[in-house]
């Protein structure tokens, strides 16, 4: 049983607070993060499925099993693939209502809230808003 | 190194500038973000203080005492202004909200009035965004044609290039003065000459030239400059047009409002003499107040003074990044922007490590550099990257912080060596 999202965003809040705010063990371990993902199929990595963002490259790429939203994604830089892959972590095996119902609080805890607002450099607001859009999609053709 | 030093007094000039007393992510604040947005001195701030403590009032208006006050001092960065480019008269400096404000102003009016379809407009591949777009709307507004200087590998301008662009279709030469992204210093002079011979105008593009270059307008012989405030110690939201006089006469106003008409009835509105014809509604008065006491920094510590020291700080980090390509006997440093005139910006990418992690991991140790495109995605394009990481050295910045960045970009390299072989 998958756990909820709320539950695994406080996992992961716990584990970021052990680096007690030291950023580059933070980069680190974001990098580590990312090198744990599953590797993404080249066939997947098409403009269709790119997160728009000027200076990472970005790739999302759902499937639905089960009632359930699988993702997979990939990251040209190792940072950002390491923060993909917590949103992985989050999101992907769940229902599109929870993907839908939820909020996701664990980016600022962990000291990246960065990334999500002002950076025009970066694409993780529109990951956000695609990943659920996704959900959406699959909740309205209810398949 | 030691004569530049002595001239200069580092520490006190850093202390003039209270944000790089600080830390981030738990390490003293190293800024190389500088041809980004340079640090403001203790002057400037004091004197926006001051603005909105003692003086603030609409300026060229009423008859009260405080507008008479803020009239005056914002006249005075005007008088500051032209001397430290040497325009002929102060009405020649047009206060703009920056260097952007300023290119569009004259491709919008001095484009609109003069370019026709097939005349041609000269830029080179180096140029800001902001120095090609709005060439390109005026250009396909009006069927004229946008022609691009090539540059090659070191990121120079092939002159001969430029000598065979130009015809008497050209109209206007737009041309940056420094690279931001490369710090390539352009032969403008010569750029300026060849382009009056076949009868075009030149405007420069001098939001990075102005902190590092003396200024001379009369002697460049320019018909337009685009100066920034916030890139010479200023504040934001502030810029120049400098102009001919003739070519700012000729121009129609570029905005309708307040302070550049003469006469407005509902019939027919004259307007006002220059500068005031192109300073619609009321200015940014309290950011061009303060920019004085920016140009009397710059002024007071002496233009050939910040220039020996950038370029001997720029030196240091040259070496220091040949001598990490030594130590790791491969060229994972590869630099990008190595013209024989250059200001003290320096853009290098490491093979194997995205620009943006490598950012990232700096910011970590808090040295603050730029990377990405630098807003020019053509030039980046012509040089077959997609970004690069930029530190750009100012008068404040100290050879032990480029020492301090020289160990980060070290670790970096080991790091992406690790990657690049796991």
């Amino acid at each position: 049983m998958q756990k909820n999202i709320t539950d695994i965003q406080n996992e992961i809040i716990e584990n970021f607070e052990l680096f007690d705010g030291d950023m580059e063990s933070i980069l680190f371990y974001l990098m580590d993060l990312g090198k744990k993902l599953p590797a993404m199929p080249e066939a997947h990595k098409t403009e269709d499925f790119i997160v728009k963002g000027c200076q990472s490259k970005v790739w999302v790429y759902p499937s639905f099993m089960d009632g359930k939203v699988i993702f997979e994604a990939d990251s040209n830089t190792e940072i950002t693939k390491g923060l993909v892959s917590l949103l992985v972590q989050v999101w992907s095996n769940q229902t599109p209502d929870n993907i839908l119902n939820s909020e996701l609080f664990f980016i600022e805890k962990i000291g990246m809230s960065r990334m999500i607002g002002s950076q025009r450099s970066n694409g993780f607001t529109n990951m956000i808003k695609q990943i659920k859009m996704y959900a959406l999609a699959y909740k309205a053709s209810g398949n | 190194m030691k004569s530049v030093a002595q001239k200069l007094d580092i520490i006190s000039i850093r202390n003039q500038f209270p944000i790089l007393h600080q830390e981030v992510n738990g390490k003293p604040l190293v800024y190389f973000d500088n041809a980004a947005t340079t640090q403001k001195p203790k002057s400037v701030i004091d004197a926006l203080v001051k603005y909105y403590s003692t003086d603030n009032a609409n300026i060229h208006r009423a008859a009260h005492t405080l507008a008479a006050r803020s009239t005056d001092m914002f006249e005075d960065t005007r008088k500051t202004i032209q001397t430290f480019i040497n325009a002929k008269e102060a009405e020649e400096c047009i206060f703009t909200k920056g260097v952007t404000e300023s290119i569009n102003l004259v491709a919008q009016t001095w484009g609109r009035k003069f370019l026709q379809a097939g005349d041609e407009v000269i830029i080179t591949t180096m140029e800001h965004h902001s120095n090609i777009v709005p060439w390109q709307m005026i250009c396909e507004e009006k069927g004229a044609i946008l022609k691009v200087i090539p540059i090659n590998e070191a990121g120079e301008l092939l002159m001969d290039e430029y000598e065979k662009l130009l015809s008497l279709k050209t109209k206007m030469v737009a041309c940056v003065w420094v690279s931001n992204a490369l710090g390539t210093i352009n032969p403008v002079k010569e750029i300026i000459q060849k382009a009056h011979a076949v009868g075009a105008k030149v405007l420069l593009d001098g939001a990075q030239a102005c902190s590092h270059l003396e200024v001379d307008v009369q002697d460049l012989d320019c018909d337009f400059l685009a100066v920034s405030s916030h890139k010479l110690y200023g504040p934001t939201g502030v810029g120049v047009l400098y102009g001919k006089r003739e070519l700012l006469e000729a121009m129609p106003p570029y905005q309708g409002g307040g302070e550049m008409i003469k006469e407005v009835s509902f019939e027919k509105t004259t307007y006002n003499e220059i500068p005031y014809k192109f300073e619609a509604g009321t200015p940014n008065i309290g950011d061009v107040i303060a920019f004085k006491y920016a140009l009397d920094f710059v002024n007071e510590t002496g233009k050939e003074n910040i220039a020996a020291y950038e370029n001997a700080l720029l030196k240091h980090c040259l070496e220091g990044l040949e001598q990490i390509n030594k130590s790791t006997n491969q060229q994972i440093i590869q630099l990008v922007g190595t013209a024989k005139q250059k200001v003290s910006v320096q853009s290098f990418v490491i093979n194997g490590m995205h620009h943006f992690d490598a950012g990232m991991m700096l910011d970590a140790k808090g040295i603050a550099v730029r990377t990405g495109h630098h807003c020019t995605q053509p030039l980046m394009n012509r040089l077959g990257l997609d970004g690069t990481i930029r530190a750009s050295f100012s008068v404040y910045n100290t050879l032990e912080e480029v020492d301090v960045f020289l160990e980060a970009v070290k670790k970096l390299v080991t790091l992406s060596n690790q990657s690049t072989h796991s």
